[in-house]
């Protein structure tokens, strides 16, 4: 019968993202409730030295697969291997990341154990010793309770980033590491990555801790100039309405909403933003949203932990210069 | 070129969600359906590629009789047939199911590429797209933002947005590349496009003609069970900052901020 935890790490030129910690926390809990063992899966070249680690966050075991062609993350490559680790072993459930990564790697597995998977979840439980998982569809219009049927195991879900919350680590905890057993033919190796692009010092949205995002109301590309300043010294990351990007203002990567990305962190500061239904949808989980806009009307200020009706223009330069000062940072 | 992009059929994204009283469906009355918008990314990429190439767009979309509609769509913006996958067994098919449906119409045709939208808007599952890749035993490529094809036309590269940086993918063809904004802006179908598109062949196949099992289909069979749908959690009313100047609102929003959100 299957049985354990397993939950996938990620990492990216030889260090651990923070999705791996939020993963290994999760699936601590749930091996828990389970009364089973949590075994995390890093994939990686060269990377033996630093999985340990991971046992302060609450894996039991740690399976390494170590070998150059896993340094950088390919479908083909991490499919090839985690299928065979997954026969071999037989857990009952793997959790991944819903970062790029996860979304590509766990549909593809899935499919090739012949098994469902769920996408994207927000929440986990066990319920009667199964998992069910919730995740939101129409990008968060609704939620949706979900459960395998017995003839999908493993179960296989990633989890939203930033949604569920990292252990301490404790530092007395330690697992056995155990290098994995595999073949990888060349052959099977179709897709190849020849080029990476950096974009320095950007914090992707969907990782950023705090947001400040600006929509119509910032009126031109220009004026974006004092959400990035007002981003700087609150250590945030800057988004974007569909209506700032269509009218060229920002890159289509930094648009939030039903066809752009779904965030959730910490703080979202709309500024500018009415609050289309499309946009709700993709900033909705955020734990704190802020609107500034000057109609009292928009639709954002229903979302909204805290509203300030008022001119952006005015607002946000202010909200800087008050957060220089508040945070010593003048 | 042989190509073949994926349609799929979803409610508009203006929709309002409202769930069914059966509490596991959501209640599709007045919903105005629309092509995946993710998909028109696809489509559009098919159009190119042909242009550039030559060859013939082929789109294929499962469900209901209205999904002809969205095939008709892609007809009118250029593309050269449409196969249409209905069948009521099919009706709650999970993901897997759909993508064993669409590789059983696909096994038997000559392609060199496949596209599809990165997700459905809908159910937001994003699996049927690389699950059909798998089951055709072909590479894919996820998120494409931009795609060159070789001077040989035998493979292609794909660059794809990840957290903080963009990687380039080299796959060989076919292959299977999932599109989303910024690949392409998708062209709107022209009226003489939408009257042509009337007498392109749109040809529907049912689970008997790609010799499927309908008790290996729909919801009975479905590897993934909804226990119950739900309108998204209500967020606490929030407080409207109030104050004599923008500056004295700021003021009490970023106090408000540290200390009492402590987000900062």
């Amino acid at each position: 019968m299957a049985q354990g935890v397993w939950a996938i790490a990620e990492q990216r030129e030889g260090e651990f993202r923070k999705i791996t910690y939020e993963v290994v926390s999760e699936g601590r809990r749930l091996a828990d409730k389970l009364g089973q063992q949590l075994t995390a899966v890093v994939l990686g070249s060269g990377i033996k030295d630093k999985a340990g680690e991971l046992a302060q966050y609450g894996a039991d075991k740690v399976i390494v697969a170590d070998d150059p062609r896993l340094e950088q993350y390919t479908c083909d490559a991490y499919v090839s291997v985690l299928a065979q680790l997954v026969k071999a072993d037989t857990p009952q459930i793997i959790i991944m990341g819903a970062s790029t990564q996860g979304k590509d790697l766990a549909p593809r597995l899935a499919a090739r154990l012949d098994v469902m998977m769920a996408q994207d979840c927000t929440a986990f439980e066990i319920e009667d010793g199964k998992l069910v998982a919730t995740r939101p569809i129409f990008t968060g219009k609704a939620y949706a309770k979900v459960t395998f049927a017995e003839n999908s195991v493993p179960n296989i879900v990633t989890a939203r980033p930033n949604v569920m919350p990292i252990n301490e680590a404790d530092s007395s905890r330690t697992a056995e590491v155990v290098d994995a057993q595999f073949s990888l033919d060349d052959s099977e190796l179709k897709t190849k990555v020849v080029e990476v692009i950096k974009a320095e010092g950007k914090i992707d949205l969907t990782e950023a801790d705090k947001i400040v995002s600006g929509g119509r109301g910032m009126k031109s590309a220009e004026n974006f100039k004092i959400l990035e300043e007002l981003a700087d010294v609150i250590g945030a990351a800057v988004g974007a309405s569909r209506a700032a990007v269509d009218a060229g203002w920002r890159p289509q990567t930094d648009q939030v909403g039903q066809t752009g990305k779904v965030v959730s962190p910490n703080l979202y500061i709309a500024c500018g933003i009415s609050g289309a239904i499309q946009h709700l949808a993709g900033m909705g989980t955020s734990k704190v949203i802020v609107a500034i806009n000057k109609d009292p009307e928009a639709p954002i200020f229903q979302k909204a932990d805290y509203g300030v009706v008022d001119d952006l223009f005015k607002v946000v330069p202010a909200l800087t210069k008050e957060f220089k000062k508040l945070l010593g940072k003048e | 070129m042989n190509i073949i992009a994926c349609v799929k059929q979803v409610p508009d994204t203006e929709t309002q969600i409202r769930i069914a009283p059966d509490g596991k469906s959501i209640v599709t009355e007045g919903i105005k359906w629309v092509v995946n918008p993710y998909d028109e990314f696809g489509i559009e990429e098919a159009l190119r590629t042909k242009e550039k190439f030559g060859g013939q767009v082929t789109v294929i979309g499962l469900g209901p009789k209205r999904v002809t509609e969205a095939l008709r769509t892609a007809l009118a913006m250029g593309a050269d047939k449409a196969i249409h996958i209905s069948d009521d067994a099919l009706e709650g098919s999970d993901s897997l199911t759909v993508a064993k449906a669409l590789a059983a119409v696909i096994k038997d045709m000559e392609y060199d590429i496949i596209f599809t939208g990165q997700r459905g808007i809908d159910d937001d599952m994003a699996m049927v797209n690389v699950a059909l890749a798998e089951l055709l035993g072909i590479p894919h490529v996820s998120l494409a933002i931009k795609l060159e094809y070789s001077d040989d036309q035998k493979s292609i590269k794909v660059h794809r947005p990840v957290e903080g940086q963009t990687v380039v993918v080299e796959s060989p063809l076919p292959a299977l590349v999932t599109c989303q904004k910024g690949l392409n802006e998708p062209r709107y179908a022209s009226l003489p496009g939408i009257m042509k598109a009337k007498k392109k062949p749109l040809e529907t196949k049912t689970l008997a003609d790609l010799g499927m099992d309908p008790s290996q289909v729909g919801e009975a069979a479905s590897k993934l069970k909804v226990l119950q749908l739900s309108p998204p959690p209500e967020r606490k009313p929030g407080k409207i900052i109030e104050g004599e100047t923008p500056e004295e609102k700021a003021a009490k929003l970023a106090k408000l901020l540290i200390e009492e959100a402590k987000v900062i």
